[in-house]
């Protein structure tokens, strides 16, 4: 065994790894001796097991020592990760042992997402099976770039090397197959022999590799993200006026890249622009400058209303916006993944209500490289699907960004499934929003700014829509609501899309595109937003079938959609639904209470 | 970036994403030195404010030392502090140094079954109580320095936790986010997977979750940031002249110190460092913990 220089311990760095692979192929046992052989139990553990096992009839396996829990003891396999610490001579490490059971996949996921490494463990007698092909899957998925592969129980296969050598022929190609990256090393070992774990064995002499711990110690610390382009998922927005604090911090981790005080940014999906004031902390020296990895905070100087979930970039390099994505993923629900139920998506610290747009396939996780024509991904699946956000979100392809790339699903109160961004797929309001952006990307602001605006009417602006059949009703509501906005006092305006038609489209022909009027609607609304007003409309003189073409055109605002249904079997999402026999005034207050609730009248 | 600076940054992103989901939020502090560097996250967090209660269950038994060390605090970093206690169980003493005293040849084994039980009735039951808002909450007036009775009764719903994952098994096997169920049980063969960072943060009218910033740290991960950050803490972690000091703090009946002569933090990480507490537990000067006597108390409710 080559010997490290000790590194002193003030200097060490701390390596997460996991241990996966198949049920019973040893991973605990590998874990024990790794304990036992760095020394890192207490005096006496290993005798008093060894004791118990003696005492119980049952023969000594290095496993007992990581059964913490009695639940454990009695099944006899890992059911939850555990975490263990040991030291080498150059550094620390965290191992979580992950359960190689089917029935607890969740928690090897669990364990496996805050992993630097994984050691995956392959049964030498039992060769490749099935979890050791779904772990080796969900590991790629997971971004685990860093995998050793240990061929364990050597001894119950005579150290065969042609054996060893076999599976590791397999494993590659299986490993090839899917597309993941490909192994560092296979090492063979015997574990409960504590062959080739933490020093050399006898038995393999055909074998001059490293040791699983040389490995190991030489596996690097991931890059630091700091080269790439800027990316902080918005975590909140700070005012702790009631501790006398005016400070407006938008805070967040950032995940990518830097920033200095002077940037200028841009939140997405709202196109946002600001520039960094500062950068705030407590009990910490002044800084201009911030990295990857701080979660931190800042004060821009231009007031925005920006909200929990956006993504802060630089304007130059800005993250994707879309409502369908197509990702690699895993189900661990209890209930299918269907097409037709709603769902919430989690990505950075974006929640949004999502469906299933499609399936492109289920891989059949016992062989995985196998299609299988399945309506619907049931637990422990791992698919290639496309999902539809109910509104835009700010993601990255998971290639370009691992943290803006990546998501999970909820389903009811259970997180039931996660994956990885592999596309933006085109949904029909592409050019609209790319036209909004270029279009906000270069505005040129006036002397009189939104925060300036909105502090002199007591509101921002707003766009309040109803949508509905012809002779609904829409129309009598707008205009009620718009007189009861102006009388409390709001900067209120109806754009009846009419208006619209006779002059700002009196160009176009009878027979032009449905889309330009939209297009031309929804900036004419753009423009009277940006000068503060609530505005009131219906989709009546332009026939929108729905709102969302207008919506891609103003990111930057709320939009309250109110959906007048006589026959209330409706099935589009909105905000306020309503019948349109209800008096003019109950649906006012309604609407009233909405824009407070969305802090549109009533601002924090 | 160092190894305590990402541990530091993980635990403030949760402590963020803990206060963004329960709106029924609080922080247990046991004065101890883990839940101290918690309320110190907390204050680079939300930028030196702790914008949530801070629940502390009063036994009875602790130091004088600890309870003059956490009003202090309170005091001075304008803490929301709300102390709960099982009041029934110390009126109708029924607690280990009671029935001690009233069985004083009680046998080792005996004497271990009253002290875990103990526990469960002075600190499961005191918190759990606290924390429905069925037992008494007393909150520091900050204008006053008093206690006073505490009119809100509503249950917190999210409870963040200094637990740290090497301190003992049991604790090893906790998510960050942990959902406890209506009776206050955790379910350690059933917990939700945690993805990368993202939490279980949505749960059934009824149940809570357990939040654990501090999960990845370690007893020397503490020290050194104590250090770093110059967090006071109570002086009964030191050797004043005895040549012992306590290493994890507890009641005072059921808690004996460890020999060391480490006088500071500096001589702590050092002592740390140089593995001479290896072989011994962290909570081996606690008494109440038993074989299994932790793991039952903490699917019981315990911390």
């Amino acid at each position: 065994m080559i010997e490290n220089a000790r590194v002193p311990e003030a200097e060490r760095q701390t390596f997460h790894v996991v241990i996966v692979g198949h049920v019973d192929h040893g991973k605990s046992t590998v874990v024990g001796r790794l304990l036992a052989d760095t020394g890192a139990l207490p005096q006496g553990k290993l005798e008093a097991v060894r004791r118990e096992c003696e005492r119980t009839g049952k023969p000594f396996e290095y496993a007992f020592l990581l059964d913490a829990l009695s639940d454990e003891q009695d099944q006899g396999i890992t059911i939850d990760t555990a975490r263990c610490f040991f030291k080498s001579a150059t550094r620390d490490y965290i191992i979580i042992d992950a359960p190689g059971h089917i029935e607890f996949l969740k928690n090897m996921i669990s364990g496996a997402a805050r992993a630097e490494a994984a050691v995956l463990v392959i049964d030498a007698k039992e060769g490749v099976r099935e979890n050791s092909r779904r772990h080796g899957y969900i590991l790629a998925m997971l971004g685990i770039r860093q995998v050793v592969v240990c061929v364990n129980k050597m001894d119950l296969v005579g150290y065969d090397q042609k054996h060893f050598r076999a599976i590791e022929a397999e494993y590659r190609a299986f490993l090839e197959g899917i597309g993941a990256v490909s192994p560092r090393a296979f090492v063979p070992v015997a574990a409960i022999a504590g062959e080739n774990l933490a020093s050399r064995g006898k038995a393999t002499p055909w074998y001059d590799g490293p040791t699983l711990l040389e490995l190991l110690d030489k596996l690097p610390k991931a890059p630091p993200r700091t080269e790439q382009p800027l990316r902080m998922p918005l975590q909140a927005v700070y005012k702790f006026t009631k501790h006398g604090d005016d400070r407006r911090i938008f805070a967040g981790r950032i995940e990518a890249g830097r920033v200095a005080v002077g940037d200028k940014v841009v939140f997405s999906p709202s196109n946002k622009i600001s520039t960094v004031r500062s950068i705030e902390a407590f009990n910490a020296p002044p800084r201009t400058r911030i990295e990857a990895g701080w979660s931190t905070g800042f004060t821009l100087t231009e007031e925005i209303y920006v909200t929990r979930g956006e993504i802060m970039s630089h304007v130059e390099r800005p993250p994707l916006v879309s409502t369908r994505l197509r990702a690699n993923m895993i189900w661990l629900g209890k209930k299918p993944l269907i097409a037709g139920r709603d769902y919430k998506l989690k990505l950075g610290t974006a929640a949004v209500p999502v469906v299933l747009h499609r399936i492109n396939k289920v891989i059949d996780a016992s062989e995985l490289d196998h299609r299988l024509d399945k309506s619907q991904v049931d637990r422990n699946d791992v698919a290639d699907v496309t999902l539809e956000v109910r509104q835009p979100v700010a993601f990255d392809l998971t290639s370009d960004c691992e943290a803006t790339g990546r998501f999970v699903i909820v389903d009811g109160y259970d997180m039931a499934g996660g994956g990885i961004i592999t596309a933006a797929v085109a949904d029909d309001l592409r050019d609209l929003r790319a036209e909004a952006r270029t279009r906000d990307f270069n505005w040129v602001p006036g002397g009189v700014t939104t925060a300036d605006r909105a502090r002199r009417s007591g509101h921002r602006s707003a766009l309040v829509m109803f949508v509905g059949k012809a002779g609904s009703g829409k129309m009598r509501y707008a205009r009620a609501l718009e007189r009861a906005l102006f009388d409390a006092g709001r900067t209120a305006y109806m754009l009846d899309g009419q208006n619209v038609l006779l002059g700002v489209d009196h160009d176009l022909w009878v027979d032009a595109a449905q889309s330009e009027l939209v297009r031309r609607f929804g900036e004419v609304v753009h423009l009277l937003l940006n000068a503060g007003l609530i505005v009131v409309s219906t989709t009546n003189a332009i026939g929108l079938a729905d709102a969302t073409a207008v919506q891609a055109l103003i990111p930057d605002a709320p939009m309250l959609l109110i959906d007048i249904d006589p026959t209330d079997a409706s099935a589009q999402a909105c905000d306020l639904r309503i019948r349109g026999i209800e008096p003019e005034a109950d649906v006012i207050a309604q609407i009233t209470a909405l824009l407070a609730e969305r802090q549109i009248t009533s601002m924090v | 970036m160092d190894h305590l600076e990402q541990l530091e940054q993980q635990s403030v992103y949760i402590l963020r994403e803990a206060f963004r989901h329960f709106e029924r939020l609080c922080m247990l502090w046991s004065i101890g030195k883990d839940s101290t560097v918690l309320l110190w996250l907390a204050r680079k967090a939300f930028f030196g404010h702790v914008p949530f209660p801070l629940v502390h269950i009063d036994t009875s038994y602790k130091l004088p030392e600890m309870i003059a060390y956490r009003d202090k605090l309170a005091l001075e970093y304008k803490l929301q502090m709300v102390v709960g206690q099982n009041v029934e169980a110390l009126a109708a003493q029924d607690t280990f140094p009671d029935r001690l005293a009233a069985n004083p040849n009680m046998s080792a084994e005996e004497q271990a079954q009253v002290r875990t039980a103990c526990c469960g009735r002075l600190k499961a039951q005191a918190l759990g109580a606290t924390l429905h808002g069925t037992g008494i909450r007393r909150r520091l007036n900050l204008q006053t320095g008093q206690y006073e009775t505490d009119d809100d009764h509503q249950p917190y719903t999210g409870v963040i936790v200094g637990a740290r994952a090497d301190e003992e098994g049991s604790r090893s096997k906790e998510r960050y986010f942990s959902p406890r169920d209506k009776n206050n049980l955790w379910d350690v063969g059933d917990q939700p997977p945690e993805f990368w960072n993202q939490y279980k943060t949505d749960f059934a009218p009824g149940t809570h979750v357990r939040i654990h910033p501090l999960l990845d740290w370690t007893e020397l991960n503490i020290w050194e940031y104590v250090k770093r950050e110059a967090i006071p803490t109570v002086p009964l972690y030191y050797d004043q002249g005895s040549g012992t000091r306590y290493r994890s703090l507890g009641c005072g009946p059921c808690q004996s110190p460890i020999k060391s002569t480490s006088k500071n933090v500096d001589d702590i990480i050092v002592e740390l460092r140089s593995g001479a507490l290896r072989n011994v537990a962290e909570r081996s000067g606690r008494l109440q913990d038993g074989k299994h006597g932790l793991e039952e108390l903490r699917r019981d409710g315990y911390m």
